[in-house]
């Protein structure tokens, strides 16, 4: 099963209709979770928003989580060891305030279990090559490596 | 002294503060770990069972403000640890302030969420906070915030 999100605040139609246009290929039911958006699925189960034990739930069965770029998405993905594929909303097509999300994915793209498309062409390829993650639950990222021995450093009152 | 005997008291929001510090759970459970949050019911789920609460508050308001801080006093009291930390964002910052009149060491931890500037709460925890931390490497200042990775 493939999860798609958008958070709670925002729609973002250009990515619930390029994975409703996707769906029917994919082989796996695809749950779409579809926030403030006006475009209505055919292909995909689409809910307006979900509980959080819900999602958590749903989470825990996907293969792959689809997202906008949204930290706290991502963050449920890390807790949960998902992979998750990135789309950051764009502010020139007044998906967003600013173009925030295209920063995060730039600074994100290349972590373990994160991929990015930077817009829906790349989908159908990122879909691929998330789906073909089957266990990077044990590959910590560098980054977080260093912060969890930062942290017990600084417990210990050992030098950083 | 072993780890387990090092009482650390990690304090974060409900959402994605929280988030942050469950990934930072099996670090912090070398050690003897209690944990503070908004969100008792989120913490539950997560098979945390013993959780102090503390009540959501933010600048804009101040009653409740005032009584986070309360709260934050009577909960680091009570624990007496070691060590503070929090993820963020408001409650955990009165949980370090906290901390400072008791004698822990303190850390903040900026939100990775934060990759523009750092929060309010961590620019006031450079001054308030033993050390205060950004996960974003092009924040990080000569002296403070530190850089020393992420969450993710």
């Amino acid at each position: 099963m493939i999860i798609v999100t958008v958070g709670m605040q925002l729609g973002f139609d250009r990515l619930i209709a390029a994975m409703d246009d996707l769906a029917p290929s994919l082989g796996m039911p695809v749950i779409a979770q579809t926030g403030k958006g006006t475009y209505a699925p055919r292909n995909m189960e689409a809910r307006v928003k979900i509980a959080p034990a819900e999602f958590e739930a749903l989470v825990g069965e996907a293969r792959l989580i689809v997202a906008h770029a949204g930290i706290g998405t991502v963050l449920t993905a890390a807790r949960c060891a998902k992979p998750i594929l990135l789309m950051p909303r764009r502010a020139d097509l007044q998906e967003h305030r600013n173009d925030h999300q295209m920063a995060t994915v730039g600074k994100l793209a290349g972590r373990p279990g994160i991929l990015v498309a930077k817009d829906e062409s790349e989908l159908p390829a990122r879909i691929a090559e998330g789906l073909a993650v089957t266990d990077w639950a044990a590959v910590q990222s560098p980054t977080a490596r260093s912060l969890h021995g930062a942290l017990a450093a600084f417990i210990e009152n050992r030098p950083l | 002294m072993a780890n387990d005997t090092i009482r650390v008291l990690a304090v974060a929001s409900g959402g994605g503060h929280w988030e942050q510090l469950m990934l930072l759970r099996p670090t912090l459970a070398q050690y003897d770990i209690r944990f503070a949050t908004t969100e008792p019911a989120v913490a539950a789920q997560h098979g945390i069972a013993k959780v102090d609460s503390l009540p959501d508050c933010n600048q804009n308001k101040p009653v409740q403000s005032a009584l986070c801080a309360l709260v934050a006093l009577w909960i680091v009291l009570k624990h007496r640890p070691r060590v503070i930390l929090s993820t963020g964002a408001a409650p955990g910052f009165f949980c370090i302030l906290a901390g400072r009149l008791i004698g822990a060491r303190t850390l903040w931890i900026d939100s990775v969420a934060n990759g523009e500037e750092l929060s309010m709460c961590g620019k006031l925890s450079k001054r308030f906070a033993h050390q205060c931390w950004t996960q974003w490497e092009h924040l990080a200042g000569p002296a403070s915030p530190r850089y020393h990775g992420a969450v993710l």
